[in-house]
């Protein structure tokens, strides 16, 4: 056996010998998974599997040893992923912590700044949110006005941060700030990591027109961040910031996929609400739009299988990879507004009785869906960068 | 599936690209169709398009040809696509080489194959009438037994190149009711013999396309291309790698017309600025750019799937022709309108793309067509 095979075999018998037995069954949403933090309270599987794992480095895998991390090669981490899957395992944590601010602090961060904050992610320890938007910086993000001024050995931290998602059970937060506010606006942000229990700190929940949201307004009124956590030189804060963007939308372009994976979603409620006639479903322009989606699916799909195999085969990733934001969250909403059409007045509810909870919850992911073209970048900034990165065409 | 090119295939590519700048351009396009023509293109171009192997891509090796596949052949068709390159590739070619290749006995690939590898021999398929509109199954030509020949009678219309092809491929139904997919024969026929006659149709985009009139027109058994009432099924896999080539072909031309908008976009100026500085202009470009991209996939996906005869390959073939149809008529529609009143112009060579655009989509299956057949496949 090779050294990967043996790693297989090993990797496959102790999650076996150690995942509690809670931790195969499926989840339908991701607020079912471990987000770690101080403030949350989860069933004693969940907290016996992160336990356990974070033990042997494995929350993290691929994270070097010396902040906590596996140490894990990039194929022994492929391989423990591919074993993870095929046991149909729940991840033992997930967040910002482990996908944006990790990496970041392992590429950019201090020594001090990984020592502190690497091990205590590993372990789930700390919840992590992002304090970028602004009430008065949404897609023009680097015109933001939170300020940070020098004061002896810390700065003094004013102004407001909103969709902050989990503010309210988040430990910590990375944020941007204006430190040089004379200069030019993109040279003037710093980045800077704050304990959320620090004073000064207000945090409140944001309704959607969905419901429920996990989306906060952050208040900062005289809020002391030691100079230590001040991430890379002072005023770089733009390059860094732009690195976590960019992450953050292939996430987003991600997420719709998974979705799609299970059985045909959109034939079997349209026969349901619709009827069938000789095998067909009974109204052609429905049918014609089921096909259309899925089309489109198909072509996305394809695309993203191209972009990643044309990285594969070392040749330049080439610009295309700009259209998968803008493209899958557009279909994406396209799709709800299918599953509407299809629904027909069982789209109408809003809770109770009358309507079964797949019809509740799909009235409600349209209404969540509107989002996907804002959140990340919107459409219309996507337009943009396509437009000037990727055409040149002129300002 | 392999959605990128090899090297091999790259280097077919660049051979393609610079073949289409330096021996073709929209000046003889356009030359060819102001003079009327005969041909509608030019059989010496043909011959060297044929010395560089491409008459030959989906011939076996053991008949003269390459013996290359699907993704090959969308490369050239894409760079071919590029300059509006009106050689007979789709007809010759990816309909009737490939319907010879998946039907034709041993002694029909023999006597036929390396002649149009070589480029000598040009091949037509006639499958359209005048009520079958995009369904192959349709036929209404009925072939008659007669001793040991069979007599065909009725119109093929629509058939590409028919006008200056040395042997036709007619579909003909010799058993069933007009629109069953079993019952329907192909046969070889001499454009030449008693009861053939030919005449050439114009079409908006100067391509080349015939009738064929079958009055009591004669062939042996020796004729029948394929076996005796399963034609239909084998039009269609021919079929299914014309459109896959044609999408390629497509996917050439739409990239072409949206550079020539892009290039107007950063030099036309009005209010002193170029107009490509305006937000909804750079907007609508970057939606035709990325329908390009997903086109290219679609494409990519198709020619790799025919060429491992994977199981949704139709599926496949299906997405990449509507997509192409759809994303070169809004890349042609959008060129005209971004060009302003020159692009109504017969003197610009946008509109020679936007009939074009017009003409490839109703060329085996528009969109809609696709979408129907994609829906009644999976029974829903």
């Amino acid at each position: 056996m090779t050294d990967l095979q043996t790693f297989r075999a090993e990797a496959r018998e102790w999650l076996l010998a150690n995942a509690p037995a809670s931790m195969f069954e499926p989840v339908t949403s991701d607020m079912e998974l471990c987000w770690g933090g101080a403030k949350t309270q989860y069933p004693d599987g969940v907290r016996h599997w992160l336990a356990v794992m974070a033990e042997r480095g494995w929350t993290a895998p691929s994270w070097p040893r010396e902040y906590g991390g596996g140490g894990l090669g990039k194929e022994e981490a492929k391989v423990l992923a591919q074993e993870m899957r095929a046991l149909r395992l729940r991840p033992p944590l997930i967040g910002f912590g482990l996908t944006m601010i990790g990496p970041l602090l392992l590429q950019e961060g201090s020594e001090e700044q990984k020592r502190t904050h690497l091990p205590r992610i590993v372990r789930g320890e700390v919840w992590w949110c992002q304090g970028y938007s602004e009430p008065g910086a949404g897609s023009d993000l680097a015109s933001l006005q939170t300020r940070a001024v020098p004061d002896g050995d810390s700065f003094v931290v004013d102004g407001q941060k909103v969709w902050t998602s989990f503010a309210d059970r988040a430990d910590w937060m990375f944020l941007l700030a204006r430190t040089a506010p004379d200069a030019p606006k993109h040279a003037g942000i710093s980045f800077l990591l704050l304990d959320m229990s620090s004073p000064g700190v207000r945090v409140k929940p944001i309704r959607l027109i969905s419901g429920y949201s996990p989306f906060c307004e952050t208040f900062l009124n005289d809020v002391r961040v030691p100079r230590a956590n001040l991430v890379g030189k002072p005023n770089d804060g733009w390059r860094i910031a732009k690195a976590l963007l960019g992450f953050e939308r292939t996430m987003i372009a991600d997420a719709f996929k998974e979705d799609r994976a299970k059985g045909d979603p959109l034939v079997d409620p349209a026969r349901d609400h619709l009827g069938s006639a000789g095998g067909k479903i009974a109204d052609a322009s429905i049918r014609e739009r089921i096909t259309q989606t899925k089309f489109d699916e198909r072509c996305l799909d394809l695309t993203i299988a191209r972009i990643r195999e044309t990285q594969k085969a070392g040749q330049n990733p080439g610009p295309e990879s700009s259209i998968l934001k803008f493209y899958g969250t557009e279909l994406n909403k396209r799709r709800n507004e299918l599953l509407m059409s299809i629904l027909g007045p069982q789209a109408l509810g809003w809770e109770g009785e009358g309507f079964d909870p797949t019809e509740l919850r799909l009235t409600r992911e349209w209404l969540r869906s509107r989002a996907n073209s804002i959140e990340g970048g919107t459409t219309e900034i996507q337009l943009n960068i396509i437009a000037k990165r990727v055409l040149g065409l002129p300002d | 599936m392999a959605l990128v090119l090899n090297e091999d295939q790259q280097l077919l590519q660049r051979t393609a690209h610079d073949f289409a700048r330096t021996r073709s351009s929209l000046k003889r396009i356009r030359a060819l169709r102001d003079g009327g023509d005969a041909l509608g293109f030019s059989r010496d171009l043909w011959r060297d398009m044929a010395a560089l192997g491409w008459a030959g891509i989906p011939i076996p090796e053991a008949y003269g040809g390459a013996g290359l596949g699907q993704v090959e052949l969308a490369v050239v068709m894409e760079e071919l696509g590029r300059g509006l390159v009106p050689e007979p590739m789709l007809s010759t070619v990816c309909l009737g080489a490939n319907a010879i290749v998946h039907g034709g006995t041993e002694e029909q690939k023999r006597e036929i194959l390396p002649a149009v590898a070589s480029g000598d021999t040009l091949l037509a398929v006639g499958w359209a009438e005048a009520k079958s509109r995009f369904d192959p199954h349709r036929v209404a030509v009925r072939a008659r037994r007669a001793r040991d020949r069979w007599r065909l009678e009725g119109e093929k219309r629509l058939v590409l190149d028919g006008h200056v092809a040395d042997r036709l491929i007619v579909s003909a139904r010799t058993a069933g009711a007009e629109s069953d997919r079993e019952g329907i024969t192909l046969f070889l026929v001499d454009p030449r013999a008693p009861g053939v006659s030919v005449t050439r149709q114009s079409l908006l985009d100067g391509r080349g396309a015939a009738i064929v009139r079958l009055e009591d027109a004669s062939v042996d058994d020796r004729s029948v291309l394929g076996e005796a009432g399963r034609g239909g099924h084998l039009l269609e896999r021919v079929i299914d790698c014309a459109a896959a080539a044609l999408a390629a072909e497509m996917l050439g031309s739409m990239s072409a017309v949206f550079e020539m908008t892009l290039e107007y976009l950063k030099t036309r100026k009005q209010f002193g600025v170029p107009i490509g500085s305006f937000q909804a202009l750079k907007h609508r470009a970057a939606v035709v750019y990325t329908e390009i991209q997903l086109t290219r996939s679609a494409v990519l996906g198709a020619s790799g799937a025919l060429d491992a005869g994977a199981e949704d390959a139709a599926d496949l073939v299906a997405i990449a022709k509507a997509r192409a149809s759809d994303a070169f008529l809004l890349a042609a529609n959008e060129a005209v309108q971004m060009h302003g009143g020159i692009g109504m112009t017969d003197e610009h060579d946008v509109g020679f793309f936007l009939k074009r655009a017009r003409a490839a989509e109703m060329t085996f299956g528009d969109a809609a067509w696709h979408r129907a057949r994609f829906a009644d496949r999976h029974g829903y």
